[in-house]
């Protein structure tokens, strides 16, 4: 489903991703953890072209994403983001927010882009604020909505950047549920992400990544018991002493 | 002989100054029209990743700030009168538009420039286009912080449009210049020209700051 091939990437002098290769089937899902720095970030990225690449290639979903011929926001519409920082639109309601981008990219009728966005804010628990603006709204009720909004387009790989790290210890519980829901219905997700006990309990890869580089791609039973990398061994001995 | 004040001449007149009332708005008016348009082309284009279309909205806004605004008026007036045919009404218009068109690009630059860089990355995400990112979720942000700004380059634009009256186009300053010649009531003539024109800017001040009020309140 997605297929990262030799991928490089620097920010000036900075190589920040270096020789990556991963392949990601349907329906897995993915954690990618690391240090501070790793890439983790950018790598995610680059796979729905938020950042571009040096050299290499990116395949979703047999689209080559960095290909110039490539239609890249058709190709996104097949790919969703959802950020550490919720990134909604304040001027919009939580409903307004899901419905935007199917109206206006995908041209869907508005009565039927918005009862479908209903549909989706209520299974996330919203039900009852569709026609709240962002800023009336607990973060962990903002990232609901962010990831109602991206749903929103259908898509079949969604792709998520740290997106518990900007909230309080009690809300991340409800957004981590939403994740858990996606994944046992088949979603193809990678999830950067410091939440270890949640990566072990869904995901059916670990890939850990320092300097630029992937280090060791591992099932969790065997990544956070007997880590094959010594860099992984250091990392898990200090999240998991904290 | 000492200068003796006679209002009369401004009791007597009263319907020169408000054709040039008018006439003053409606400059202002119709320069605004073109102005915000070509600031939002110009604004956006500071900021586009095209580096020949940032070059060339670079190029217009810093010639409009280097340039006093009363030799653009004199140089359109000349050029748009020798090729164009178009007499000092329209000749003002486009020049004040230009003018202050270059000072809304830079206002709606900054406006942009203030959103997070994490809306468009959102908007872009979900399939958008950057055209349509620009349009249905930066500018309404961007349009809301730049309001107070944009009220003050509207006030600055009535006051700007007293130049028109060098290459004769009418407007208030012109009919009050030669009301003035005829009457040699200079002094009672300016005085009730510059509290006109503060009632113009000051009214208007006053309607942006409802505006602002009101629209502060609905804020999100
Ligand atoms: N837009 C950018 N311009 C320049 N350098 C950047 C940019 N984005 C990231 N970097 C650099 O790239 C490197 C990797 O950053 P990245 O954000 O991908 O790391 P990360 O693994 O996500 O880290 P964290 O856990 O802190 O989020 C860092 O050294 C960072 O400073
Ligand atoms: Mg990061």
């Amino acid at each position: 489903m997605i297929s990262i091939k030799d991928v490089n990437k620097s920010f000036g002098t900075n190589q920040v991703l270096v020789d990556i290769n991963l392949e990601i089937k349907k329906s897995n899902v993915i954690a990618l953890i690391g240090p501070s720095g790793a890439g983790k970030s950018t790598l995610i990225r680059v796979i729905n072209a938020l950042e571009e690449i040096d050299s290499g290639e990116i395949i979703v979903d047999g689209t080559s994403i960095h290909d110039k011929k490539t239609d890249i926001n058709k190709a996104r519409t097949n790919i969703g983001f959802v950020f550490q920082s919720f990134n909604l639109y304040p001027f919009l309601t939580a409903l307004e927010n899901v419905t935007i981008a199917p109206i206006k990219v995908k041209g869907i009728p508005k009565s039927a882009a918005e009862k479908m966005g209903k549909e989706l804010l209520s299974s996330l628990g919203l039900a009852d604020k569709m026609n709240v603006h962002p800023s009336h709204l607990s973060g962990g009720q903002q990232q609901r909505v962010a990831i109602a909004r991206a749903l929103a387009m259908d898509p079949q790989i969604m792709l998520f950047d740290e997106p518990t790290s900007a909230l309080d210890p009690e809300m991340i519980k409800e957004v981590l549920d939403a994740i858990r829901k996606l994944a046992k219905e088949g979603m193809t997700m990678i999830v950067v992400t410091h939440e270890m006990g949640f990566a072990r309990e869904i995901c059916d890869n670990i890939v850990f990544m320092a300097e630029g580089r992937v280090v060791e791609v591992n099932p969790p039973d065997i990544f956070f018991t007997n880590p094959e990398s010594e860099r992984a061994q250091i990392f898990l001995s200090k999240v998991l002493n904290h | 002989m000492k200068y003796q004040l006679d209002w009369s001449v401004i009791t007597n007149n009263l319907d020169i100054f408000f054709k040039g009332i008018y006439l003053t708005l409606e400059i202002s008016a119709l320069s605004l029209l073109f102005a915000i348009p070509i600031g939002i082309v110009f604004g956006v284009g500071r900021i586009s990743k095209n580096p020949i279309i940032r070059f060339i909205s670079s190029v217009y806004v810093e010639v409009m700030r280097g340039v006093p605004l009363l030799v653009i008026l004199i140089w359109i007036h000349l050029v748009l009168g020798q090729f164009l045919k178009l007499g000092a009404f329209w000749g003002s218009i486009i020049s004040l538009a230009i003018f202050s068109g270059s000072f809304i690009a830079e206002i709606v630059r900054g406006g942009i420039q203030s959103l997070p860089k994490g809306q468009m990355e959102a908007a872009r995400s979900s399939g958008m286009s950057n055209y349509q990112a620009m349009r249905l979720i930066i500018l309404p942000q961007a349009f809301r912080k730049t309001l107070p700004p944009m009220a003050s380059q509207f006030i600055i634009l009535i006051k700007d449009s007293s130049l028109v009256s060098t290459i004769s186009a009418v407007d208030l300053t012109l009919k009050a210049t030669n009301l003035a010649a005829l009457s040699y009531r200079y002094i009672e003539i300016w005085s009730f020209v510059a509290l006109l024109y503060f009632t113009m800017t000051f009214t208007l001040s006053l309607i942006i700051r409802q505006f602002e009020k009101r629209w502060l309140k609905s804020e999100y």
